[in-house]
């Protein structure tokens, strides 16, 4: 699913036009990536939190090369799914295919 | 900021639309991506991020209170990826 398709979704419940509707949803994107820039969460209750956090400097090393580098110190987004949003992909009846595992 | 905080600063930037409006496609917008995830389906906002779900499998556990051994079934679990402009973004002002 792309931002396309979500369009799509949106402008058959909503009665605009999909450039309308299309403008608000790049809008709400943008409103919450500045939200993030500026150092504040954002709370989607339902789906779930978007947050950033400042991670350390810290030694690594070039898989490729070998060669330690250093990696430098840099702030990172993350999710963390509500407990809704869980729920929902485990309760979905739609994967025939999933193999139960078989005991350890 | 909350998703009705959300909502709000939104409808101060779209002006042609109510704040009814925009609750209805914030809602509607969050919605289609549970389900499209729940259905297996992986969400891919350009700028933004992707959400995919990955497989966990069962796996033999230990209650830490009571020390029992239990069996945690297999899961499903959503991953999100930030996209590479958040990326720069959020590291502008080091």
């Amino acid at each position: 699913m792309t931002k396309a398709d979500i369009v799509e979704i949106v402008f058959e419940k909503v009665g605009f036009s999909k450039k309308d509707v299309s403008a608000v949803i790049e809008e709400i994107f943008e409103t919450i990536k500045t939200t993030l820039e500026g150092g504040e969460k954002v709370k989607i209750s339902g789906f779930g939190n978007f947050t950033t956090r400042q991670k350390r400097a810290r030694r690594g090393r070039n898989p490729q090369t070998g060669n330690e580098i250093t990696i430098e110190q840099r702030r990172v987004m993350t999710f963390k799914a509500s407990q809704l949003l869980k729920k929902a992909i485990n309760q979905a009846p739609s994967t025939p295919a999933a193999q139960p595992t078989t005991q350890a | 900021m909350t998703k009705s905080e959300l909502i709000e600063a939104v409808a101060a930037k779209v002006t042609n639309f109510s704040r009814k409006d925009v609750e209805i496609i914030v809602e509607t917008l969050f919605e289609s991506m549970a389900r499209s995830l729940s259905e297996g389906d992986k969400v891919e906002i350009r700028g933004f991020g992707s959400f995919k779900i990955k497989e966990r499998d069962g796996r033999q556990g230990r209650n830490p209170k009571s020390g029992e051994n239990i069996f945690i079934d297999a899961k499903k679990v959503p991953f999100f990826k930030a996209g590479k402009e958040i990326r720069e973004r959020i590291n502008e002002d080091k």
